[in-house]
């Protein structure tokens, strides 16, 4: 990373951007949840419009943007910092944040006769505190502070999975918890260990320090394993599916879609921008054969789900597998890693929004149906044109079949590994995707079938819209031009300018 | 000086003897007592390290709250066994998780033996700086949690905050906005309530002090919290106060106050000190202080709610 200024100018959007929604947390917490719900609701276009400013001064300035709080740079002090990804992925947690909350209007306005409800106040409050911690991870530069927006995060996500109140939401949410709480202290470990080594926890400080020594091999084991957990790579994914599967269907989307992306940004951050002095030939394989094992295994199990939402879920693993191929088809500062680069944060972005909208239609199908056996959905596409067309959409995406979000990543993956000579990352991104395809069938099949849906509520057209809007989103993500992908060099180390 | 080295070899096998009788002992209270113990005798590990904020810390946290935490959920369970069985873990998991521990200890033993030294540190300067014009502060360790580290000390409250938030909600719906249930459901002996009129005001006394030398001295906002937070679960378990409603808003202010003015001081200093968090000079000792006035407050009320657990509803008006 080359040496710039503490502050930048529009640094201090990044303060706000952090800031807007944990001061919503507060206020919420202290108002109630009638006020909790409007509070959420209100910020959620500001947040949206901050993080357009953010992108905007990224492109503008054509380099990362930074502020150093208190006036205090590294390494006393801590500084933030957005590139072109930080960018890009706070504009998508703003959208799918904000296509979360107004879904859940329906079931968590507080109502009347009532001072506060339990179920409105925690997930009101929790959904700002996610998007705080979201924010940060995306724009922190020191990893200290950057653990503490995984606790925020932790803390927040862990309470939607027991929204509910029943016995296995809250063994869901207990086994979430102890997965989430291993990382944490799994992660603080290896910042400890960096620290004690180099005496810094600025994240470009330490890029300058860093050497391939053993204990530097072990920070970084420490910390990718409790990242690992937290995402829910294979084999650490048992956590997911019932917590996923049994949260309320809006706080699902915000999990599956972003929460567990905010781990693997952190991730990410690791490997390209902490430790690019390690050779990564040796972790590259290792992560990239756990995403493997994760798209075979996460997409069999999917195959045999009996109920849509564990279906999806299951869905969810399998596609976690596929960012991990970023490791070894982004690596170094050869002319293919931005085609591998590239394709990481497409998958990103487009299992964020398509899963997002899937999880939201899916709850809309069992609450039209009363249930969400696959076997009993017989003529509900007729019924239910919009959401089954939403989930469609998103299987599209998740096969990765033209034109989607899904379809690009794939391509440029694939793409990246026949440059890089490393067609054996092929074979699992092809055979996932036929995966895909199976799962996405057993959905869609007897939905369009011959028969009599009984529909027991017609679901609003209003929140049947916002989930396919998010659909379409993944789908539009096909057309990204060129300079969407130029963007995502800006600030990635080894950047040379050039995309694919 | 020569009987020290021996004192604190004899502390480390402690230590280890401790945490090996935690793991080991069959019964859950007993195990309880050995965790606390466990707790206290690393303050004092602490100490040795000449890290006195620590030690102070490890004490409130890891002896007091989470030990009376730890015996109001055995106590819980104790009730629950009747109807479930308690199967724990089998062979195979102990054995994958003694293994698992051995790896991560035996990794961690290889790397700090071989950290550099003298250690890589920021303490000096960090220290020069805060004792320097402008921040005139004597404890470099409150100078970097409320100054060089105020975003992550601002958060971490936030954190607090949904922890207390996580609990309440695994309520049940119609108990939302009572209060938690009391720590002890029985009438509390004479001894106890004795301890309770004789400790708690002595032990406030000693935390608001904690907190106000903390500026200069080994002490701060979060070791005075919770040496008050303490006290206060005391008097709640001799039943001379009794926890709040959790739909109380005097409870909700309390909660949000500390991460509150620390927020809205941050924002200000953008206006008044050109930067987010920053202080204008010549304000940062005072500014200081009243951000961990309410700081302790926070930490006070938030570490009881933690221990006092969901909204009950028996306790209804």
């Amino acid at each position: 990373m080359i040496a710039q200024p503490a502050t930048t100018p529009g640094g201090f959007l990044l303060v706000l951007a952090v800031l807007l929604p944990a001061a919503g947390t507060l206020f919420s917490f202290a108002l109630g949840s009638r006020a909790a719900e409007k509070i959420a609701l209100g910020l959620t276009p500001v947040g949206f419009f901050l993080a357009c400013l953010v992108a905007m001064k990224v492109a503008a300035a054509g380099a990362p943007i930074a502020y150093a709080i208190g006036g205090l740079p590294p390494p006393l002090g801590i500084a933030l910092r957005a590139d072109g990804v930080s960018a890009v992925m706070m504009v998508t947690a703003s959208i799918i944040v904000a296509a979360a909350a107004f879904y859940a209007r329906a079931k968590f306005a507080t109502p009347d006769g009532v001072e506060e409800s339990r179920g409105a106040l925690t997930f009101w409050i929790m959904i700002q505190a996610i998007w705080a911690a979201l924010n940060l991870i995306f724009v922190g530069g020191d990893l200290f502070n950057l653990y503490v927006a995984l606790e925020l995060l932790t803390f927040a996500a862990v309470p939607l999975v027991c929204i509910d109140g029943r016995p296995e939401t809250l063994a869901a949410a207990l086994r979430y918890l102890l997965f989430a709480l291993f990382g944490s202290v799994s992660y603080l470990l290896g910042v400890a260990l960096l620290y004690g080594l180099y005496g810094t926890l600025d994240i470009s400080l330490l890029a300058q320090r860093v050497g391939a020594a053993p204990m530097v091999w072990t920070a970084a084991a420490l910390m990718t394993a409790g990242l690992l957990a937290k995402t829910a790579l294979f084999p650490l994914h048992l956590w997911l599916p019932p917590a996923h599967a049994n949260a309320p269907a809006a706080a699902s989307a915000v999990l599956s879609g972003l929460v567990v992306k905010g781990s693997f940004f952190l991730a990410l951050r690791l490997w390209f921008y902490v430790l690019p002095a390690l050779p990564t030939a040796a972790p590259g394989a290792v992560l990239g054969a756990l995403g493997a094992l994760a798209v075979i295994f996460g997409s069999v199990l999917a195959l045999r789900q009996a109920r849509l939402k564990l279906l999806v879920a299951y869905s969810t693993v399998a596609q976690i597998g596929y960012l991990f191929f970023v490791f070894p088809l982004a690596a170094g500062a050869h002319v293919w890693s931005p085609l591998g680069w590239s394709g990481g944060v497409m998958q990103i972005l487009a299992h964020a929004f398509a899963k997002a909208a899937m999880f939201l239609a899916a709850g809309l199908v069992a609450e039209a149906l009363g249930h969400d056996r696959i076997a009993g959905f017989r003529g509900a596409a007729r019924a239910l044109p919009l959401t089954f067309l939403t989930l469609g959409l998103g299987g599209l995406s998740l096969m990765g079949l033209p034109p989607t979000g899904g379809f690009e990543a794939k391509w440029l993956m694939l793409r990246a590994a026949a440059a890089s000579g490393q067609w054996i990352w092929s074979l699992p991104i092809l055979g996932g995707g036929l995966l895909a395809g199976g799962y996405v069938y057993r959905i869609l099949a007897p939905a369009l079938a011959d028969g009599e849906a009984a529909i027991q509520a017609r679901p609003e057209r209003s929140r049947e819209a916002i989930a396919l809007g998010l659909a379409v989103i993944a789908l539009a993500l096909a057309f990204a031009p060129q300079g969407f992908f130029d963007f995502l060099e800006i600030g990635r180390p080894f950047a040379s300018g050039s995309a694919p | 000086m020569s009987v020290l080295p021996l004192l604190d070899i004899g502390l480390a096998l402690l230590v280890v003897a401790v945490a090996a009788w935690t793991i080991a002992a069959r019964n859950l209270f007993a195990s309880v007592l050995g965790y606390v113990a466990y707790g206290l005798l690393l303050a004092l590990v602490w100490v040795r390290l000449h890290a006195p904020d620590i030690a102070l810390t490890e004490a409130a946290v890891g002896g007091g709250v989470t030990g009376v935490l730890l015996v109001t959920a055995g106590k819980r369970l104790d009730a629950l066994k009747a109807t479930r069985s308690g199967a724990g873990p089998g062979l195979r998991e102990r054995i994958v998780a003694g293994a698992l521990s051995a790896l991560v200890a035996g990794a961690l033993a290889f790397v700090v033996a071989s950290l550099p030294t003298p250690a890589p540190s920021l303490a000096p300067q960090a220290a020069a700086a805060a004792a320097g014009p402008g921040a005139g502060l004597g404890n470099p360790i409150t100078a970097v949690l409320i100054s060089y580290r105020a975003f992550d000390t601002m958060l971490e409250k936030i954190v607090l905050l949904l922890a207390v938030l996580g609990i309440w909600s695994v309520g049940a719906d119609d108990a939302w906005g009572s209060a938690p249930a009391p720590l002890r459901r029985a009438r509390p002996d004479g001894a106890m309530v004795l301890l309770a009129r004789i400790l708690a005001p002595i032990g406030a006394l000693i935390g608001v002090h904690i907190f106000w030398v903390g500026a200069d001295a080994p002490g701060g906002a979060f070791q005075g919290g919770a040496l008050l937070a303490a006290m206060w679960m005391v008097a709640m378990m001799a039943r001379l106060l009794e926890a709040p409603r959790i739909g109380s808003r005097a409870l909700r202010l309390a909660l949000i106050s500390g991460p509150a003015v620390f927020l809205t001081v941050g924002l200000a200093g953008n206006i008044l000190a050109g930067s987010f968090f920053a202080f204008p000079p010549g304000f940062a000792k005072p500014l200081i202080l009243f951000i961990e006035a309410f700081m302790v407050l926070s930490v006070a009320v938030a570490l009881p709610m933690m221990v006092a657990g969901p909204p009950d509803g028996e306790s209804k008006p």
